[in-house]
């Protein structure tokens, strides 16, 4: 064991140790049932902070159910790339896991509810009282059919814009609210010599994460929500707004974006060479990662146009049909939403808490900023990470825009969008 | 007696052949068969949809149909260049490795060496000597070029979005990395074909006053030409079919300058849970391939026959 991960391994236990105290007195007693056997937890948290994090809940689970024996089935493989087509093998074969982690939202319905694959988790929700700790709009994104699908036990938010702290007071500039101040900024700063807003989009998926956080900047959140069940037109004028807005920016994108993941992009803001980037909350955990401090040589504020809403993803765990240990699979979907088990997993995935009541003591600066604006904002859904729409409708709209950041042809790309709503078979 | 043998060995190729019957051609069939149907979603669907899939793809109105009309040039130039490159330098590393210099070994192994790595491999390292850098931050090869003054030569490489027809020059690295993987390998099958021309037919042509280029020419290269056969054969096939260097190394690209088939395949099937459109893909993936080996086999077989 290496020193790094024994500190890791301290870091849990200690972790853990504080949040059963400070549980102890808010929690109802651990009920001794007679559960014994096994249970499978499927995952692809393989590594770092997510893997401690998924370690410290079956700490916690063990805790309360000693008996059983946890059996952990990770796949290696970025956003789950591999571990979702091995999971589809043992689904489609019949040998589901007693659980398995998947993105919260469309990602889980539109591919395992409507297949019939899964059991509702709207009993656990009520039986533990959770319909008051979880905000409504979570809840909204969790259901279907009247029903809740899945336990979600984390927050990342998308809508970030991450900033050079000296970058921006060298230039004398303020955190742009708006796309107009924006792209004002943009202006002084590639006068500069600096790049406005670094791009990784190697993966396209970054491309259309920047896009959802533009449609919503263009549109606010009802009419953002209303794109994901056809009550909000794809041929309006807002998405062509939106499109306008996009193209205009990626004038101001770092030019080799094609050739870059998000964490290189990411590393030319740290360095300076680049102001702003736009990205999910786990920006934050690289900047931690290389050394700098949240707040003194980077700062974060809402994308452009979207003070007040909340795009979160969010990872869950869910009750398949069929589940060889029904019951332990439901102890530990009951770990999973209680506010120990969040807390546990939260701190060191780098994320907040799905609840409303976890410990503020136990995140950073950035996180608990991020948790007053879950408890306070509107919470609408990620396009790019599943929340929002299938899997194969965010896989069209992944091609219209590997078009559009090279062509910049918003005609062609809102008609790629509208075809795109209709083949999900949500648009008319 | 020789009736009995014969049936023995049926029995022991029995088993093989029952499990290439099943895993090779019955899947190529139920792909096929998944590539007529509404499959489309994790939820198996096998109505009838007829060409639909196929239609899809020759759509040059829907985002599908452009890419994969992208796709098919993509591969098309890709083969081209990739075999040309291959062969010509290949011949030429092996016609310089058979002039009996000293440390012949070494040189093989270093020029074969390549191939022993996997593409993902080459994908990755390809990508870091190509990417491109910004213009205060040159990268790569854009950073040996600012070194050495020559910034006007910078570009996008990978990522450059120009296209001279419908060729996109950002598959120029591509090529490049493929080449530099499988040039060794041509150049060792080419080696062993010379060392397969008998000395004395140079040596009549030396007394009957030939010229060493002459020699190469209308002796060597006619003796050769099985090779280049062969070597086309296995390049081609590669080449059809490639999917790991260039998913490792650049992706689909922006605009899908450096998409191919096979990439799109993959990500329809396995992220988009499009299985019937994957599926007409891997069909017309098929096809191409067939296209080339079936005459091969066909060529190669009547040669044994005459043999």
């Amino acid at each position: 064991m290496s020193r790094k991960t024994m500190f890791r391994s301290l870091l849990v236990t200690l972790l853990v140790a504080a949040t059963l105290l400070s549980a102890c007195g808010t929690a109802a007693e651990p009920v001794a049932e007679e559960l014994a056997g096994s249970v499978e937890i499927f995952s692809w948290w393989t590594a770092g902070g997510e893997a401690d994090g998924l370690n410290a809940m079956y700490v916690v689970f063990d805790s309360l159910y000693p008996d059983i024996e946890i059996i952990n089935a990770t796949v290696a493989g970025g956003a789950g790339s591999n571990a979702k087509a091995v999971l589809a093998t043992r689904m489609q074969s019949g040998d589901p896991p007693d659980s398995f982690q998947v993105h919260a939202g469309h990602e889980l319905i539109d591919s395992w509810v409507v297949a019939d694959a899964m059991e509702p988790v709207t009993f656990i929700f009520e039986e533990n009282g959770w319909l008051d700790s979880y905000p409504p709009d979570v809840i909204d994104i969790l259901s279907y059919d009247g029903e809740i699908w899945s336990v979600p036990v984390n927050i990342h938010r998308s809508n970030v814009l991450w900033y050079n702290r000296a970058v921006f007071e060298e230039n004398g500039l303020t955190v742009p609210t708006s796309f107009d101040e924006f792209f004002a900024a943009a202006e002084v700063l590639s006068e500069a010599g600096v790049i406005p807003l670094a791009l990784g989009d190697n993966g396209i998926w970054t491309a259309v994460h920047l896009f959802e956080s533009v449609l919503l900047g263009s549109m606010g959140p009802e009419a953002y929500r209303g794109l994901w069940d056809g009550t909000t037109d794809w041929a309006g004028p807002e998405v062509a707004e939106a499109l306008d807005t996009f193209a205009m920016m990626m004038e101001y994108v770092n030019e080799d974006h094609a050739a870059l993941s998000w964490d290189q992009a990411a590393q030319y803001v740290a360095d300076g060479d680049a102001a702003m980037t736009i990205m999910g909350d786990w920006a934050e955990g690289y900047f931690k990662s290389i050394g700098l401090t949240p707040d003194v040589e980077f700062g974060w504020a809402p994308s452009p146009g979207t003070a007040g809403s909340f795009i979160m993803l969010s990872d869950s765990f869910g009750l398949p049909l069929n589940a060889p240990n029904r019951e332990n699979a439901i102890a530990w979907l009951i770990v999973c939403g209680s506010q120990e088990g969040q807390d546990a997993f939260n701190p060191l995935k780098g994320s907040i808490p799905a609840r409303t009541d976890g410990d503020r003591s136990l995140y950073d600066v950035y996180l608990q900023s991020a948790m007053d604006d879950f408890a306070t904002n509107a919470i609408v859904p990620s396009l790019a990470h599943g929340a929002a729409a299938s899997e194969g409708w965010s896989t069209s709209v992944s091609d219209v825009m590997t078009f559009f950041i090279t062509d910049l042809d918003v005609t062609a790309a809102q008609a790629g969008l509208v075809q795109a709503c209709v083949d999900a078979g949500v648009c008319e | 007696m020789a009736q009995r043998e014969r049936w023995i060995a049926v029995l022991i190729v029995l088993p093989s052949i029952l499990l290439i019957a099943i895993f090779v051609y019955g899947f190529i069939g139920w792909t096929a068969a998944v590539s007529f149907s509404e499959w489309d979603g994790i939820v198996p669907d096998y109505t009838w949809a007829g060409f639909e899939n196929y239609n899809q793809l020759f759509n040059s109105a829907s985002v599908a149909g452009r890419r994969f009309t992208i796709d098919l040039w993509n591969t098309l130039f890709f083969t081209i260049f990739f075999l040309l490159i291959c062969i010509a330098i290949g011949l030429l590393l092996a016609i310089l490795l058979d002039q009996k210099i000293k440390g012949e070994g070494i040189f093989r192994t270093i020029y074969l060496f390549p191939m022993a790595i996997s593409f993902v491999v080459t994908g990755v390292v390809w990508q870091w000597i190509f990417a491109p850098g910004t213009a205060s931050r040159p990268r790569g090869v854009n950073a040996l070029l600012n070194m050495a003054g020559l910034d006007s030569l910078r570009w996008g490489w990978f990522t450059d979005t120009t296209e001279i027809g419908v060729f996109h020059v950002a598959l120029i690295p591509v090529i490049i990395a493929a080449a530099w993987q499988l040039i060794g390998y041509t150049m060792a099958m080419y080696l062993a074909g010379l060392r397969g021309v008998p000395e004395e037919l140079r040596e009549a042509a030396r007394v009957d006053g030939a010229t060493e280029i002459y020699i190469y020419r209308n002796i060597v290269l006619p003796i050769l030409r099985p090779i280049t056969l062969s070597a086309l054969i296995f390049l081609g096939h590669i080449s059809l079919k490639i999917f790991d260097l260039i998913y490792t190394m650049t992706g689909k690209g922006p605009g899908f300058v450096t998409d191919v088939p096979g990439i799109f395949m993959f990500e329809t099937t396995f992220q988009g849970n499009h299985y019937a459109q994957g599926a007409a893909i891997s069909s017309i993936m098929f096809v191409m391939v067939a296209l080339v080996i079936v005459p091969y086999l066909i060529f190669s077989l009547r040669q044994e026959v005459e043999i």
